[in-house]
């Protein structure tokens, strides 16, 4: 009775007598395994995330979670994890992991994909990590058309650090580092890695999603699915960018920051497959 | 008539009241609590009994803390009676 308590949470809802307590369990009688049909997937640990409340990095560590998981493929995937928020996700996946240094994750992962081929590697990167010290390691990759998947988590600012200005900022947006806005005047233009990467012949599968509503996320674990089939197939470097929001920095709520990123990010950042078998690559 | 129950579970402690799964429910069904966590954080609460276990709530959960069920309930059976028949009723004997 008392878990019963914690679920609807309100103290007005103490049960008194029987007749509530018979209400609340033909309410709560469906909550059984066999109706069971979403759960936190395995391979993700019981730790807390330390991301912030409405952090899109849960929701992509949950989705690629849930496509190892489905694949079975627990025991043959290893992911690096990066520099930036996501630092620790090592902590919340229950696979091997690996930590690499700044920027160098893909650098990692060719290491071990060459020596483990028949292991499904992951790298799981921010747009700091990802296009900005570590550029060049991710073009080189890119070319040479390692056989991994690289998870690339845009939110258009350095989270961790406090909030300075990221190369995927967009223009006029504020950060610390560019308090008045970007100007590209002095500060360049966004950079949209992920279309520089399509041109690539040796990459595969690159495609920009998002996880800001429930339609996105299901086309993101689509491609998730996609990115480790391909990967079995032995077809060469997969890229997925998912544009995500940082409520902390952009200084703004959860709610508000998903508006903000439907309005402002994704019409710079057009989501959608960018070079995938059988569509012509947008060069 | 087939009618689909849903109910889900919120893990408490691990919720940190980011509203998104609220915002995602068509039912309007979540709500934040007006207590705290031992993180501090309000949490989610389910405050309707709409629940269709659509699992947008537990698709757009950063946490991964939702846990969704879902059950066809069959309603009382609607059995045909003769006054339901229009027209002709053809009765073919077998032998």
């Amino acid at each position: 009775m008392n878990e019963k308590r914690l679920i609807t949470g309100d103290p007005a809802d103490v049960l008194t007598d029987e007749a509530q307590i018979d209400a609340m369990i033909a309410r709560e009688s469906i909550c059984n395994n066999e109706n069971l049909i979403y759960e936190r997937p395995e391979t993700l640990t019981d730790a807390i995330f330390h991301y912030c409340p409405g952090c899109g990095h849960g929701v992509t560590h949950r989705l690629i979670a849930e496509v190892i998981n489905e694949l079975d493929i627990q025991s043959e995937t290893i992911g690096i994890a990066p520099v930036g928020c996501a630092v620790f996700a090592y902590h919340y996946f229950n696979i091997d992991m690996t930590e690499a240094a700044h920027g160098r994750a893909t650098a990692v992962a060719t290491g071990i994909k060459r020596l483990l081929p028949d292991k499904y590697v992951f790298s799981y990167q921010g747009d700091g990590d990802l296009a900005a010290i570590g550029t060049g390691e991710t073009i080189h990759t890119c070319n040479r058309g390692e056989n991994i998947l690289i998870v690339f988590v845009n939110n258009g600012i350095y989270g961790m650090t406090g909030g300075q200005m990221a190369p995927t900022t967009l223009i006029g947006m504020k950060s610390t580092t560019s308090p008045y806005g970007r100007d590209a005047a002095t500060m360049g233009y966004p950079l949209r890695i992920t279309e520089m990467i399509a041109t690539l012949p040796a990459t595969y599968y690159v495609t920009r999603q998002a996880v800001n509503t429930p339609a996105n996320v299901r086309k993101a674990k689509k491609a998730f699915q996609k990115a480790f089939e391909y990967q079995k197939q032995k077809k060469g470097t997969c890229f997925i960018e998912i544009v995500s929001n940082c409520p902390s920095n952009w200084k703004m709520t959860p709610l508000q920051s998903n508006k903000w990123l439907e309005e402002n990010m994704l019409t710079f950042y057009k989501l959608g497959d960018i070079k995938a078998p059988g569509k012509e690559s947008a060069e | 008539m087939a009618k689909v129950k849903g109910d889900i579970v919120v893990d408490i402690e691990k919720c940190k009241g980011c509203e998104l799964c609220a915002q995602a429910c068509p039912q309007d069904a979540l709500e934040l609590s007006r207590q705290v966590n031992s993180k501090g954080y309000l949490y989610i609460v389910k405050i309707e009994d709409n629940c269709t276990g659509c699992t947008n709530c537990s698709l757009v959960c950063p946490e991964g803390v939702i846990k969704v069920y879902r059950k066809t309930v069959d309603n009382k059976e609607h059995i045909a009676t003769i006054s339901d028949v229009k027209g002709d009723i053809k009765v073919t004997v077998a032998s």
